[in-house]
C-alpha cells in the first residue's frame, strides 16, 4: 500500500518539532533553516500551517530536471533527488508550482522531501496529530467520517 | 556542545560587536541562560550601579537545550539591573527568537554603554553589526518587526524589540519578541531604551547540536509523554491556557481583587478561560481563536484572541481587529479582577496595547489598580487622572493603557509603577509590591506559601520565582495547605532553586507540572558535556539563588525589603476559605532564612557561600 503525508492545519500549534525532526533526518543537526517541511504562521487568522511536498504523480520537477537527478522511490511513490546527479540548476524550483523543490546554497543542490525512505520523521515528531502518514487512498477517510456523523440518521429498533 | 560556545560582547558606545570564547569553567557550574548570564553580569557590573546608566549591562542569553528538539526548548532570558526594583532583573521568554539566536551560533549578547542615537543590531549567523535605527524610533513592536523584515526582504528574520514604553523608559517596560511573547518584568525594556537599542534582529542558519544525538532523542522523546501524560501540561493547558487558574484560584479564595482589598472576584467567570470559549452574543464568535506553541513547545499554551470589531474600545482601531496574542491568567486578573474590570474584550484589548508597545501587563495593570483606589478614596481626582476611574471601569483601564504606553499625561506617572506613585501621593501602604515589583495573581492570605515566595524572590514580587501553587493548591509534587504556614521555608526554598535549573536550561518553567529534575537531568546530560547528575544541578540551582540574593545584599537590600505590605498582614481575608486570615510572614521568614543558612539579617553565612562555592 502505498501511503502519504497528510496535514490538518487546525491540529497545527506551530511548535516547529516536525522542521527540526527533519533537518535532522537528514543533516544531523536540529536546524530549521534546512527543513524541507515549513509551517506558516497566518498570525491575523490565527491559522498555522505545514507545508510541504505532495509527490504529485506526474511530477513538474522530475519531468523538468535535465539530469534525471529526481527520481521515483518505487517503494514510497517519493520523488527523490540523487545528489550525486544533481547539477544545481534550479531549473526544478522554478517548474514546481508549490514551491516545496529548494536550492541549498550549501551544496550546491535542491532538496524536496523525499518521505525519509517512507518514514516520515516529521510525521513521527507532531505532537498533535497534524502531520500523519496515512493510505495514500484513502486522505479523505477522516473528512468522509466527520461529514457521516453529521448525517441525521437515528438508530432504530427494528 | 549544547553551547555554541560563542558570547557576542556588543559595546553601544563604541559601536563594536566583537566575539568571544564562552567561559567553560563557568558554564560547568552555572549551565546557561539565567545562571551563566547571571554569573557573568554579578562579575562585571558594580551592584550599585544606577540601572538606567550606561554603567549598566543588559544580557540576552540562551540556554544548552534552546533550539534543541527537548520540549519547550525555546528559550531565552535578560538579565540585568532592573530598574523597577533595583535588584536583579532575569526574564525569561519564548516565542522563536531565543532559538534563532542560538542557531545563529551565539550563547548570549552581552550590550554593554549606550548608542549616541537609536541603533538596532543584526545579526547574521556570525556577522553581527549595529545599524542605524532612527526609522524605527517611536515604532510600535509589531511594526519595529515588520518594517525590519521588509527591509532586509527576509520573512524568516526573528525580532526582539522594545516599543513606546522601552524608549521612554516606563518602569516595567518588558521587550517584545515574535509580536506577543515577552521578557516581561522589572523593566528590561527600560534598560534596553535607556541603551537607545531598539531592536534585535537575528537570522540564523547553522543549526544547534547536541553531545549525543541518539540519547538525547531517546531522553526528549520521554520527557515529550511526560509531558502529553500529565492533566495539566496534556489537557487543561492546551485547551485553556495558564487561565485554566482563574475559577479554581477564585473558589479558594485567593483571587485578589480591587488592589487585594477582597480575596474573590465576583464576576470572575466572565474574564477566565471558559469566558474565552464563548461565542459572544454581539459578533457571534468566540474571543479564543485558537492555541498556539513558542519554538519546540508541546504543551501550547499561548492564547490567540480576536475581539469583535464592533467593541467600543476597538471600533475606530482597525489594527486591533485581527487575530494576536491572548490573554492568559496573569493579564487576565491583573488588568481584570485587580481593577474590578469584568469587560473580557477590553481587558484583551489592554494587553494588546502592552504586547504592541512593551508594557508588562502584570505590573501595568496592578498600578492602575492603586490608581483605582486612590480614585475611590478621593485622594486623586478626575482632573488629575484624564478620566473617572472607580474600580470596574473598563473605560479607564483602555485610556490609561494608551496614555502610559505613549507616554501621555497621566500615564507618566502610571509608567513609574505603583510604589513610587502611592508614595508620590501620600499613601505607599496602597502599594502592591515587593522590593518595588507589583505582585501577581495570588493572594498570599489565601496561599500562604506565595506570601513568602513574593517576600523573598530576588526580583521583586513575581509568582515564577517559586510556583508553590502548584503544591499548596494542585498537588504537585505534594499536596500541603495553602492556608497554614508550616513547612512554607522548606516548600519555598525547594521551588526556588530547582526553578533556577529550569530557568538555566532553555526550557519553559511550564514543564515543572509534569517535570522534575530528574527528567531534565537526561536530556542535559546527552546535551552537554560535565555529567549533569540530580544532585549536580540541584547544588547549581542552591547556588545560583544565593548568588542573586548576594546581588541584591550588595545593592542595598536588606531582611526589612523581604516583607508585604501591610495590607495583607492586617487586614483578613473577607470571603472565602481563607476567610479572617492574614500573611503569616513574619513568622516565615526567620524559618526560610534558616533554611537557607542565611543569618538573622537574611545575608548568606560563610558556611553556606563554602558548601555552594560562592
Amino acid at each position: 500500500m502505498q501511503k502519504s503525508l497528510h496535514i490538518d492545519p487546525n491540529k497545527c500549534t506551530g511548535c516547529l518539532q516536525c522542521e527540526m525532526a527533519c533537518s535532522y533526518e537528514n543533516y544531523g543537526v536540529f536546524n530549521i533553516s534546512r527543513s524541507r517541511i515549513k509551517v506558516f504562521n497566518f498570525e491575523e487568522a490565527g491559522r498555522k500551517v505545514p507545508y510541504t511536498c505532495t509527490q504529485c504523480a506526474e511530477a513538474w520537477c522530475l519531468h523538468a530536471c535535465p539530469v534525471e537527478a529526481i527520481k521515483i522511490d518505487a517503494a514510497t511513490g517519493a520523488k527523490v533527488v540523487h545528489e550525486a546527479t544533481c547539477v544545481g540548476c534550479k531549473v526544478c524550483t522554478i517548474a514546481c508550482p508549490f514551491g516545496t523543490v529548494n536550492y541549498v546554497a550549501e551544496t550546491g543542490k535542491v532538496q524536496k522531501c523525499d518521505l525519509c525512505g517512507g518514514d516520515p520523521a516529521c510525521a513521527t515528531a507532531c505532537p498533535t496529530g497534524a502531520i500523519s502518514y496515512i493510505d495514500a487512498d484513502w486522505t479523505g477517510l477522516d473528512k468522509m467520517r466527520q461529514w457521516a456523523a453529521k448525517t441525521d440518521t437515528q438508530p432504530r429498533a427494528s | 556542545m549544547g553551547w555554541t560556545r560563542k558570547v557576542l560582547r556588543v559595546d553601544l558606545t563604541s559601536g563594536s560587536c566583537k566575539s568571544e570564547p564562552l567561559n567553560m569553567e563557568l558554564a560547568q557550574q552555572y549551565l546557561g541562560q539565567r545562571g551563566l548570564a547571571t554569573k557573568y553580569f554579578v562579575d562585571e557590573v558594580d551592584a550599585k550601579v544606577d540601572p538606567l546608566s550606561p554603567a549598566n549591562k543588559m544580557i540576552m542569553a540562551t540556554g544548552p537545550l534552546t533550539g534543541t528538539m527537548a520540549s519547550t526548548g525555546g528559550r531565552y532570558s535578560v538579565i540585568t539591573k532592573g530598574p523597577l526594583t533595583g535588584a536583579i532583573a532575569c526574564s525569561n521568554s519564548g516565542g522563536f527568537f531565543g532559538a534563532e539566536l542560538k542557531m545563529a551560533g551565539w550563547d548570549m549578547i552581552i550590550f554593554e554603554g549606550k548608542a549616541a542615537k537609536p541603533v538596532y543590531l543584526w545579526i547574521e549567523n556570525d556577522r553581527a553589526e549595529l545599524r542605524d535605527a532612527a526609522h524605527l524610533w517611536g515604532k510600535t513592536t509589531w511594526d519595529t518587526e515588520e518594517i525590519i523584515k521588509k527591509s532586509h526582504q527576509d520573512p524568516q528574520i526573528r525580532v526582539s524589540s522594545i516599543g513606546r514604553a522601552g524608549e521612554s523608559q516606563v518602569l516595567y517596560a518588558c521587550i517584545i519578541n515574535d509580536l506577543h511573547r515577552a521578557a516581561g518584568r522589572s523593566g528590561v525594556g527600560a534598560v534596553m531604551g535607556s541603551k537607545n537599542l531598539k531592536a534585535v534582529a537575528v537570522r540564523g542558519t547553522g543549526g544547534v547540536a547536541v553531545k549525543d544525538f541518539k540519547t538525547f532523542l531517546q531522553a526528549a522523546t520521554e520527557a515529550k509523554k511526560a509531558l502529553a501524560d500529565n492533566a495539566v501540561t496534556g489537557q487543561a493547558m492546551p485547551a485553556f491556557g495558564t487561565q485554566v487558574m482563574m475559577n479554581a484560584i477564585n473558589e479558594i479564595g485567593a483571587l485578589p481583587t480591587r488592589n487585594f482589598r477582597d480575596v474573590q472576584f465576583e464576576s470572575a467567570n466572565k474574564i477566565g478561560a471558559e469566558a474565552m470559549r464563548e461565542k459572544r452574543p454581539t459578533d457571534g464568535k468566540a474571543n479564543l481563536v485558537t492555541n498556539a506553541a513558542c519554538f519546540g513547545c508541546t504543551i501550547a499554551c499561548g492564547r490567540i484572541s480576536q475581539v469583535d470589531k464592533g467593541h467600543w474600545s476597538v471600533a475606530n482601531s482597525p489594527k486591533y481587529w485581527g487575530a494576536t496574542g491572548g490573554l492568559e491568567y496573569e493579564s487576565a486578573w491583573s488588568l481584570g479582577a485587580d481593577n474590578g474590570v469584568a469587560d473580557l474584550d477590553a481587558i484583551t484589548v489592554a494587553n494588546m496595547v502592552c504586547n504592541e508597545d512593551g508594557m508588562d501587563p502584570i505590573s501595568f495593570g496592578a498600578t492602575v489598580a492603586a490608581v483605582m483606589e486612590l480614585f475611590t478614596l478621593g485622594v486623586l481626582s478626575k482632573e488629575q487622572i484624564g478620566v473617572e476611574a472607580p474600580f470596574g471601569s473598563a473605560q479607564a483601564l483602555i485610556e490609561l493603557a494608551h496614555k502610559t504606553a505613549e507616554g501621555q499625561g497621566f500615564g507618566r506617572e502610571i509608567g513609574q509603577g505603583s510604589k513610587r506613585l502611592c508614595e508620590k501621593y501620600g499613601h505607599p501602604e496602597l502599594s502592591m509590591t515587593v522590593k518595588g515589583q507589583e505582585f501577581p495573581a495570588y493572594d498570599p492570605r489565601g496561599i500562604q506559601g506565595m506570601g513568602l515566595t513574593y517576600a523573598t524572590s530576588n526580583r521583586g514580587a513575581c509568582h515564577l520565582r517559586s510556583y508553590t501553587v502548584s503544591s499548596e493548591v494542585f498537588g504537585n509534587p505534594v499536596k500541603t495547605d495553602p492556608l497554614v504556614t508550616e513547612g512554607k521555608a522548606d516548600l519555598v526554598k525547594a521551588f526556588q532553586d530547582v526553578t533556577a535549573v529550569f530557568d538555566s536550561a532553555g526550557i519553559c518553567i511550564f514543564t515543572s507540572f509534569a517535570w522534575g529534575l530528574p527528567d531534565i537531568q537526561p536530556q542535559l546530560d546527552a546535551a552537554c558535556e560535565g555529567g549533569w547528575t540530580v544532585e549536580k544541578l540541584a547544588e547549581m540551582g542552591e547556588r545560583i539563588w544565593n548568588m542573586e540574593r548576594q546581588f541584591n545584599n550588595a545593592a542595598g537590600f536588606t531582611a526589612k525589603d523581604d516583607d508585604l505590605p501591610k495590607r495583607l498582614k492586617t487586614e483578613p481575608a473577607k470571603t472565602g476559605p481563607a476567610k479572617g486570615l492574614v500573611s503569616g510572614i513574619d513568622k516565615m521568614r526567620p524559618e526560610y532564612y534558616k533554611v537557607r543558612g542565611w543569618d538573622a539579617e537574611g545575608v548568606p553565612t560563610k558556611e553556606t557561600l563554602a558548601r555552594l562555592g560562592l
